[in-house]
């Protein structure tokens, strides 16, 4: 699990186990997951979808050891998660980069604090900032960064410090249509080479149906399981073939009865 | 003057000036003023309104620190006062982030430390002043004392609150890119936090030159301070006047050394320079 590999060294098996979680509202707490039991098997890409607030995110803090469950646990590759850890790398739906270094030390971030030298860490900026298109920016700070771009980079800094497991909070969904499909293609394209671990949260359906192993659906709030789709479609997917729609139609259909419940 | 168009692309920092008109607005401010003062002054010897020693014109006041600083008893002042204000503010400033930064950090300290602040920072430090003379005695660790004493509050306060204020997020990123304990605080809360240290230190090194003048005032035998207090017994308003500008050309550079390193530490805060 060294960083210290460009090529990925594979992911790790998830066990979300019976996880709940209670936030105090008011000095009341209110349930915002209710028993979600799921497992992530090694090299899976999951999609997470369902109506904002229902817990997507909560979920996702909960495997990166930032939240401690109320109630349940989850597990990576068999041992209990008590905090965050290097071996899960997190894109945040907030980007949060850290605005006092250059891009170039953002993405290299991980690396050097395993104190890996810096040539090596200069040949790691150099391939992630090429993967996401941000090479002729390297030596700017975030807030010269546009949103998309601020994206790229925070995508760059997790995968450079090549986790087993990558939590992604919508990390597309500053992007335009046209830098995003580049981007969806880019991360499938790592993903057949590195067969990491990847839990991404989206909005998009044709996203998670484009990207995805399995698509998990969640109920509005307070967030359970309410479907789970295998995508049984070939590696390199086509937009445009009907069994790509037809998933895309049953998946919409879902999710459209929990956000019309959500409005009631 | 800055229009609406102004106003909503730079914000209310304003577009910068070219640089030649900058300096010459900057320029012509600080002649007017000395033309003002020079008519005042005078006016008051034309139409003998009043002894005209209470108003010496910039002239006279420029003779006075010339003669100072030809018989070398300028120097002298300068450096004491100098060396004071160093001495004091430095002991000040390391203290404050000796206590600011773990109380920023930690919750038993910042609840240990907390309430002796509170108590002591509303009482105007030179209400303290007398209790410091008749503690450590009149000489220089008085002054010294006094000015760090004076100038650890609000380095301290600013520094526990930039602690504080630094975005769990930016923890939370750092974190799972593998930072352990010591690494998240001097590789995200330090350079997080620092801005707000920054502005503390502003503020204490222009508290040390407002508090040294009055320590100065009370039992000194040299010091800008102890000038202006010996030009008033002898009623040298042109040395009065002359220190008094020594110090506020001293405490100008102070805080320019102050935003100069600011600039260099927090290239990454201000806004893309175009
Ligand atoms: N720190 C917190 N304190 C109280 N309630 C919280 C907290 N964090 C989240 N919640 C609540 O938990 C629920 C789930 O929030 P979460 O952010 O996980 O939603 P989400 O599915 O990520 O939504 P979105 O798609 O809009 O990002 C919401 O109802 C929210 O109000
Ligand atoms: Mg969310």
């Amino acid at each position: 699990m060294s960083p210290a590999s460009l090529v990925g060294t594979g992911g790790a098996r998830v066990q979300i186990e019976g996880v709940h979680k209670e936030f105090p509202v008011d000095g009341r707490s209110t349930p915002a997951l209710v028993g979600v039991s799921l497992e992530v098997s090694a090299g899976e890409l999951l999609c997470l979808l369902g109506p904002s607030g229902c817990g997507k995110s909560t979920l996702l803090n909960i495997v990166a050891g930032f939240l401690p469950p109320t109630g349940g646990r989850v597990l990576v590759d068999g041992t209990p998660v008590t905090g965050p850890g290097p071996e899960r790398g997190v894109v945040f739906q907030e980007y949060v980069l850290f605005p006092w270094l250059t891009v170039a030390q953002n993405v290299e971030f991980g690396p050097r604090l395993t104190g890996m030298e810096a040539a090596r860490c200069r040949e790691i900026v150099a391939r992630y900032l090429d993967m996401v298109g941000l090479r002729e920016h390297a030596t700017k700070f975030p807030v010269q960064l546009s949103g998309g771009m601020k994206q790229r980079v925070a995508i760059a800094r997790a995968l450079a410090n090549n986790p087993s497991i990558v939590l992604m909070d919508e990390p597309f969904g500053a992007l335009d249509a046209q830098t995003r499909e580049v981007m969806q293609e880019e991360l499938s394209r790592i993903q057949r080479l590195e067969h990491k671990t990847i839990v991404f949260v989206t909005h998009s359906i044709r996203e998670a149906v484009y990207l995805a192993d399995r698509v998990v659906v969640m109920t509005r709030s307070p967030g359970r399981i309410k479907e789970v789709f295998t995508i049984k479609l070939p590696e390199v997917r086509d937009r445009f073939a009907p069994e790509f729609t037809r998933y895309e139609a049953a998946i919409t259909r879902l999710v459209k009865e929990e956000v019309a419940m959500v409005r009631e | 003057m800055s229009t609406v168009a102004d106003l909503v692309q730079w914000g209310l920092r304003g577009a910068l000036l070219p640089r030649r008109r900058a300096l010459v607005l900057r320029l012509g401010a600080v002649l007017t003023f000395l033309l003002l003062w020079s008519l005042a002054s005078g006016l008051v010897v034309l139409l003998n309104l009043f002894n005209p020693i209470f108003l010496a014109g910039p002239w006279l006041v420029l003779g006075t620190m010339i003669q100072l600083v030809a018989t070398g008893q300028l120097w002298g002042h300068v450096i004491a006062t100098l060396v004071r204000v160093i001495v004091g503010f430095a002991t000040g400033a390391v203290l404050a982030l000796a206590l600011g930064l773990p109380a920023g950090h930690f919750r038993v300290v910042r609840n240990l430390l907390e309430p002796i602040v509170e108590i002591l920072r509303p009482i105007p430090p030179l209400a303290m002043l007398p209790l410091f003379i008749v503690w450590v005695g009149i000489g220089e660790t008085s002054k010294i004392a006094f000015i760090t004493y004076a100038t650890f509050f609000p380095m301290f306060l600013t520094t526990v609150h930039g602690v504080q204020q630094v975005d769990p997020l930016l923890l939370r990123a750092a974190a799972s890119l593998g930072a352990r304990r010591g690494q998240l605080f001097f590789r995200v809360v330090l350079p997080a936090a620092l801005p707000e240290i920054l502005t503390g230190i502003r503020l204490g090194v222009a508290l040390s030159f407002f508090v040294i003048v009055i320590s100065e005032f009370i039992g000194a035998e040299e010091g800008l301070g102890y000038l202006i207090n010996d030009g008033r017994n002898f009623f040298l308003v042109p040395q009065m006047l002359g220190a008094a500008i020594v110090l506020g050309l001293l405490g100008y550079s102070g805080n320019a050394l102050v935003v100069l390193l600011g600039r260099r530490w927090l290239r990454w805060e201000g806004p893309p320079a175009s």
